[in-house]
């Protein structure tokens, strides 16, 4: 039974980015919570994460999924200096926009708009895209994550130069760079193992 | 890049002990170490699982190909090589690279306003490299293709291709983790490297 695509139940595809909290759906069966092993229990790092059907999909894995959720964790989470959390939230919520992750972009954004409190700007990166001027700092971040997600990779020196020019320090400039890069490896399990539906209207 | 190199993104990037970049990385030290436990985890697997050393080198090259990064290409080649994978094979994927890259991202929205940022874009069908490859190979290049240039038009055939050609249910996890982290660890070492002033 394990070795078939699954077929989603009904639901509602979201047809728009959205800060709104969304569910996702896989097409390959993850492991049953009842049959993991010490292994995989620890690969899931938050204990919690057993009642997510993504990470118990990747934990068919567990060597890879335990490392990827260590390193997404340091990114992301590190409070030592370097780029502010609101500002690696928007480079993770540019790239998942220009590549295309409704999901991904949900979180993030959400994310994004919490620790930065500027949702309107934040709303307006989901509607219009990653062209929309949200003020230099943030043009600089988002130009950046877009240039170093297109493949083959745009990021140069005047990605840089211009990231230097708003103000980042080196360590900042990793932490975009950190940011976007990790998306681009969460963007492709997201789209490519499931999809996203949205809750249901009342 | 060899299987007892302290740090590959370090080995790619040419980050020396003690220079800017290296202290810049020790700031984020889970990162750098699990981004290396990734790699170790996907590429020298403890317990070798369904997916074959051959394939797992022959994928890594691919997607390095792909992206245009011949160092890093290069790189996974070797390791391709010293895996004892035959040349036939190792041409094989050289010319696969040659006839699937293009650009992206592009693809696909589910039908409605985000229609109009719809990106067409080639669906790719490996041609020559087919026999060389086999089936088994062909139908992972078909999907990290996707996977690295349009991956907002994945879809369950694409799955069922793979399990139609042998892949089981956690061999494409396998699969599409090596073609995920890849994409970051290229983007990290270009990254790097152009913050170091040496693209």
């Amino acid at each position: 039974m394990s070795e078939a695509v699954l077929k989603p139940p009904p639901h509602t595809q979201p047809k728009a980015f959205t800060r709104a909290q969304l569910e996702w759906l896989p097409w390959l069966e993850p492991l049953a919570a009842e049959a993991l092993t010490p292994r995989h229990i620890a690969s899931l790092v938050d204990a919690a994460r057993v009642k997510s059907p993504y990470f118990r999909l990747l934990a068919r894995d567990p060597g890879a999924l335990e490392a990827r959720t260590r390193t997404d964790k340091d990114i992301f989470y590190n409070p030592d200096a370097g780029l502010p959390r609101a500002e690696r939230e928007l480079a993770a919520a540019a790239t998942s926009r220009f590549n295309g992750c409704l999901y991904c972009a949900s979180v993030h954004a959400r994310h994004a708009a919490t620790y930065s409190k500027r949702e309107d700007d934040v709303d307006r990166l989901l509607e219009t895209g990653v062209a929309t001027d949200l003020g230099e700092r943030w043009n600089a971040i988002v130009a950046a994550s877009v240039a170093l997600t297109a493949t083959p990779s745009a990021f140069g020196p005047e990605h840089v130069e211009r990231l230097r020019r708003a103000g980042l320090d080196d360590l900042a400039i990793s932490d975009v760079i950190h940011a976007a890069a990790f998306f681009n490896w969460a963007n492709r399990l997201m789209l490519s193992l499931g999809e996203p539906a949205a809750p249901a209207t009342p | 890049m060899s299987a007892t190199d302290a740090d590959v993104i370090d080995a790619l990037v040419g980050i020396t002990p003690g220079s800017a970049l290296d202290a810049i990385r020790a700031r984020r030290p889970e990162a750098r170490a699990h981004a290396e436990a990734t790699y170790r985890a996907l590429f020298t697997p403890g317990v070798p699982g369904g997916v074959t050393a051959h394939e797992r080198f022959a994928v890594g090259t691919f997607v390095a190909g792909l992206h245009g990064a011949m160092a890093i290409a290069a790189a996974y080649a070797r390791r391709l090589a010293e895996s004892g994978a035959p040349a036939a094979l190792r041409d094989a994927v050289d010319a696969a690279v040659k006839e699937a890259v293009t650009h992206g991202p592009y693809g696909s929205y589910p039908a409605g306003p985000l229609s109009r940022e719809d990106t067409a874009g080639p669906i790719y069908r490996v041609g020559a490299a087919r026999g060389a490859l086999g089936a088994r190979l062909a139908a992972a290049f078909e999907h990290t293709h996707m996977l690295v240039f349009h991956p907002r038009d994945a879809a369950p055939p694409s799955l069922q291709a793979l399990l139609d050609a042998g892949w089981s249910t956690t061999d494409i996890v396998t699969l599409s983790q090596i073609v995920a982290f890849l994409s970051f660890q290229i983007r990290v070492v270009i990254g790097l490297r152009a913050l170091a002033g040496r693209p």
